[in-house]
């Protein structure tokens, strides 16, 4: 038996009340939903907006970052009053100051392979909103396990995806995605950066998506893949099928329960700059600071040229990443060396590639030229 | 002649370039068409051995070439490829 709706909420729908395609019953069967939202950022703003405008009876809603500046060019149901908050809490109260009829639940902890099935198993629909491989791989997996949709978006720069993986009725993220890109080759947003426009429209779409499937109309995006960069304003869809071989979802899959994802996709499961502990290559700002002072030692910045007019280091020379292998020639691997970039991470691997090539005296600047401006010099810009 | 629609991770090795006009019949002689015209690119293609690495999916048109001839697949003046990269930012 569906839930009847108020006085107040029929005047509240009431626009959706207009449209056959929804009417009474519709707005009846999203009040009896629930939908899990994996991630409180980018994409997660839009989605959880919308579907508690909806009127989704009930969302779900995890993360457990806080709220901080950078997030705001994008993430727009946080707000500079709850920077240094729950993203959980900071979304959870903006949901229910737009709809104080619905119910949100909120998990303020790491979505992983020994919470996740507990914590997906009593919604209707999950939508994946994370920021990083390993969440996207359990997010699939959780859903074909569990038998729901996933409704699927991912960005980048100016790229957008859109897909409804629902293994019952077409292929899942396995099907397309058999493995995860190696570590390294595809930039997260927190290195590579991203419109902040673009989680808007590739999040709204998403809860488009949703909430067709929820109310079961239209003809929701199983079996299709949506394409969509800003620049060229383009859309392109194509055709997914099924993948006979697929691991999880395919009539002789050998992966039958969670696994360790962040093994599997070889890198962290979240988009942050690193602060584990020092590694034997590592070089703190501090002690760089020091360094610098008695010793001669070549800086190597590997940020992209346009990173440069944010922050740099005087006496710095300049490979981008991409230009590191081809350029070797413009370094002497007899010379102490720094590595660095903006966070640690692509600096990273441009030791490893510069010890491969015999580079042997190469230090990598910790937490990049954003740990220089917080702990050294702190006229320096953080992005 | 058919156009290769780089997706925005790879443009880095394609000098920027989003649409790159490739020779050959087929899916194979395109990408080594398009690896000679950026050879930066092959890395992120193939593997060590000269396959098409697992993650890289090649659409001509709607279809995945994994659903028809692989990199066999032939291919006609005026056919869209498309490159799509596994992207994960959210």
């Amino acid at each position: 038996m569906l839930p009847q709706l108020s006085r107040e909420e029929i005047l509240r729908y009431s626009r959706h009340l207009l449209i056959p395609e929804v009417g009474l019953e519709g707005q009846r069967k999203l009040k009896n939903s629930s939908a899990l939202v994996i991630g409180t950022g980018g994409l997660g703003s839009p989605v959880s907006l919308y579907l508690a405008a909806a009127g989704v009876g009930r969302i779900g809603l995890v993360d457990y970052d806080t709220v901080d500046s950078s997030n705001l060019q994008r993430q727009i149901i946080h707000g500079t009053s709850t920077i240094g908050k729950l993203k959980v809490e900071s979304a959870k109260a903006k949901l229910l100051d737009l709809n104080p009829g619905i119910q949100v639940d909120v998990y303020n902890e790491p979505y992983t392979s020994e919470n996740a099935m507990r914590i997906a198993r009593d919604y209707d629909i999950i939508l994946d909103g994370t920021d990083n491989f390993p969440t996207r791989y359990l997010t699939n997996d959780v859903a074909v396990f569990l038998g729901k949709p996933n409704v699927y978006s991912s960005i980048f720069r100016f790229d957008g995806q859109v897909s409804v993986f629902y293994a019952k009725e077409g292929p899942c993220y396995r099907c397309l995605f058999p493995e995860p890109p190696p570590p390294g080759l595809v930039p997260s947003c927190a290195e590579g950066g991203v419109l902040g426009v673009l989680p808007g429209t590739i999040g709204t779409l998403q809860a488009t998506e949703a909430l067709k499937v929820l109310l079961g109309i239209g003809e929701p995006l199983i079996g299709k893949l949506l394409l969509y960069n800003a620049l060229d304003m383009s859309f392109d869809f194509v055709k997914l099928k099924k993948n006979p071989n697929c691991r999880v979802c395919g009539p002789n899959a050998d992966i039958k329960e969670l696994i360790d994802y962040e093994e599997f996709c070889g890198v962290p499961s979240h988009d942050h700059e690193e602060s584990s502990g020092i590694g034997a290559y590592d070089i703190t700002a501090k002690e760089l600071s020091e360094r610098v002072k008695t010793n001669h030692l070549k800086l190597l910045d590997v940020r992209e040229p346009h990173e440069l007019e944010i922050s740099k280091l005087p006496n710095a020379i300049n490979i981008p990443l991409g230009q590191l292998a081809s350029r070797l020639s413009e370094l002497d691997s007899a010379e102490d060396m720094v590595i660095f970039c903006k966070s640690g991470s692509r600096s990273m691997r441009g030791l490893e590639l510069l010890a491969s090539a015999g580079f042997k005296k190469v230090k990598n600047l910790k937490g990049g030229i954003n740990s220089w401006a917080k702990e050294v010099d702190t006229n320096l810009p953080i992005y | 002649m058919p156009v290769l629609r780089i997706p925005t991770p790879l443009r880095a090795y394609t000098n920027g370039e989003s649409n790159v006009t490739v020779n050959g019949s087929n899916i194979s002689e395109a990408l080594t068409d398009l690896t000679t015209q950026y050879p930066a690119l092959r890395p992120h293609l193939f593997n060590e051995g000269g396959e098409l690495r697992a993650f890289v999916n090649l659409f001509v048109g709607e279809s995945n070439i994994k659903d028809l001839q692989g990199v066999s697949t032939p291919i006609r003046d005026g056919d869209k490829i498309m490159l799509i990269p596994s992207i994960a930012g959210g």
